[in-house]
């Protein structure tokens, strides 16, 4: 089908489908040829979904990055400073305690994520009585609101009536109730197991439909060669699942990376700043405090994650192929 | 004998430990929703269980807070957000699968990298744009924001539902005499509404539970959703309200429990579909 670039085809790029321009018998022919051209009618169509994505997204993305090169407040618009908010930051302890934090959850987090939620994979691909309902309510921790369930865990981490404490003295492990959010590394832990326990149905529920791709044959070939449990999974279930598990992992990673709303919720990226990840720092300096361009350099510190997840995930994918 | 012991610890322990971990928190929710604040804060008491269950939270929770102004709100941003992005993911993604114009591959790819862009590189810059768009503490601001991660997933998972349907069957149609509208409307959109149907509980569930939007972009406590308002008016300095806010965090997590237990296949097959693509 040949291109078709009519002069008449801006116009219409706000409503394609919609009636056909007035001066109707022309404007209807014109509509037709339009929608028989793979050029113009496909440009029509994705038209919407760019605008939106063009306004909402790859301009703020833009924007923020000059931003992270100005002094803006919220109430002035603020001038070019270079590299002025980086070198504050390099220079700030809190901003550095942010960067070892936001390693430490992240990496903790996704490795018990990637492990616990192989192993819940695992388990769970099999038959038997309950699969169905075992396999819906493991995700439910994952689909209801972040925000909710984080509000549980600040009652459950609550330093007079922590159902936890309640547990560990039954048991006989502590005699005094514990401070889990008052203490750094307690609160950090606390964080991460709340964390690890949103995000294990997400790499189940992703390892699981990577196992289930796995052909039986190949696990009853490999038995008949005498291959043991080990060497099926390291020969067989670990090279097939690969590229899922790559995909789940970047994605997890950038997530938690990118996490806002439990710290935020639970610790306000307390006690003494020993919680921040960059999300709620940026949201302190440049929402609380008024320092956008500030904020919005904290907040850009996120993009050498992503860019060094996406060149990871392509790099081993490619190597798959 | 020694089988079932085997099974026992390989297999039925090990999953028991992981259903108690992975809901025991919900199972706490409800208990504190439910227990008078006299067994709630006295210490000497089993706290895992109550002997009198009260109402008095849930009535509470909605008589005396914004609880119902704020389901409404969600609500209405999740069905305009939702709305919103399948119509036009729907058209996007058909142009790219199925019209193959100069451009639509790095289309696809671009937009599938905007997914990967999180909230947290845009809400400073995008507060700015909302403000100047006269949008501030408005409904609008998020029904049009949230489309920024929900088009790109839905893009991405509705390609991979056309690309299942044969080209064949539009081609048919077209030798019948079809327009190419005719054969969007009534041949490929109907054999994709699994994917359209997984979009939308995916578009709903991730509307419904958005939380930093939602705080950086409204401030007034009518015009809150679930997840900020329960957040930020009910944990309020010292006083805490615990038993209305696990009935509201219960509450809260309905909708969205409601959605996923009806399409629990639609919404696996979104979450692994948008992986395996």
């Amino acid at each position: 089908m040949g291109r078709q670039d009519g002069p008449g085809f801006p116009k219409v790029t706000a409503g394609p489908l919609q009636a056909p321009l007035p001066g109707v018998r022309s404007g209807q022919e014109a509509l037709g040829r339009l929608v028989e051209s793979h050029q113009a009618l496909g440009w029509v169509m994705v038209t919407p979904a760019l605008a939106l994505l063009a306004v909402f997204l790859a301009y703020p993305f833009a924007l923020g990055v000059w931003l992270s090169f100005t002094d803006s407040r919220i109430a002035s618009p603020g001038r070019f400073v270079g590299l002025e908010n980086f070198r504050y930051l390099a220079g700030d302890g809190v901003f550095r305690l942010t960067v070892l934090n936001t390693l430490l959850y992240a990496g903790v987090a996704v490795v018990l994520k990637f492990v616990l939620g192989f192993a819940l994979a695992l388990l769970v691909n099999r038959e038997f009585r309950g699969k169905r309902f075992v396999r819906a309510a493991m995700l439910l921790p994952w689909i209801v609101p972040t925000s909710l369930s984080a509000l549980v865990f600040y009652w459950i981490y609550d330093s007079q009536f922590s159902v936890l404490t309640w547990v560990l003295r039954a048991a006989g492990l502590v005699d005094r109730p514990i401070n889990y959010l008052g203490d750094p590394n307690l609160a950090r832990a606390a964080l991460i197991a709340a964390n690890v326990w949103r995000g294990v149905p997400f790499f189940a529920i992703g390892l699981l439909a990577g196992l289930q791709t796995v052909p039986r044959e190949l696990y009853e070939a490999a038995a008949m060669d005498g291959a043991g449990p080990w060497s099926r999974f390291r020969w067989i279930t670990w090279p097939l699942i690969m590229p899922v598990a790559v995909v789940v992992t970047v994605f997890s990673t950038i997530m938690t990376v990118g996490d806002f709303q439990l710290i935020w919720i639970v610790t306000k990226g307390g006690p003494a700043n020993a919680t921040h990840l960059f999300g709620t720092l940026a949201y302190q300096r440049a929402v609380q405090g008024g320092f956008l361009g500030e904020g919005a350099a904290v907040a850009v510190f996120v993009l050498p994650v992503l860019v060094a997840c996406v060149a990871v995930a392509y790099r081993t994918l490619r190597r798959e192929d | 004998m020694t089988r079932g012991v085997a099974r026992l610890l390989t297999f039925q322990l090990p999953l028991a430990a992981f259903l108690v971990f992975l809901l025991f928190p919900f199972y706490w929710m409800l208990v504190t929703a439910l227990k008078p604040n006299r067994d709630l804060y006295n210490l000497a008491l089993n706290p895992l269980w109550t002997w009198s269950p009260t109402l008095d939270h849930l009535r509470r929770l909605l008589w005396e807070t914004h609880f119902l102004p704020w389901m409404k709100n969600t609500l209405v941003i999740s069905v305009g957000a939702t709305a919103l992005s399948l119509a036009t993911s729907l058209l996007a993604a058909y142009a790219i699968g199925r019209l193959r114009f100069r451009g639509s591959g790095v289309l696809g790819i671009a937009i599938f990298l905007t997914y990967l862009v999180p909230p947290v590189i845009l809400f400073i810059p995008l507060s700015r744009i909302v403000s100047g768009l006269g949008l501030w503490d408005r409904p609008a601001a998020l029904v049009l924001t949230y489309p920024t991660f929900l088009v790109p997933f839905c893009v991405w998972l509705l390609l991979g539902y056309f690309r299942t349907i044969p080209q064949e069957l539009e081609d048919c149609a077209r030798v019948d005499g079809a327009s190419r509208l005719q054969v969007m409307r009534y041949v490929t959109f109907p054999l994709a509404l699994p994917g359209i149907l997984s979009c939308l509980i995916f578009a709903f569930t991730l509307s419904w539970n958005e939380y930093l939007y939602a705080l950086v972009f409204l401030s007034s406590t009518d015009q809150k959703t679930v997840p900020v308002g329960l957040a930020t008016e009910l944990v309020t300095g010292d006083v805490f309200q615990w038993g209305p806010l696990m009935a509201g965090a219960l509450l809260g997590s309905v909708p969205v429990a409601l959605a996923y237990s009806f399409f629990v296949e639609h919404y696996v097959a979104a979450l692994t579909g948008a992986l395996k693509e």
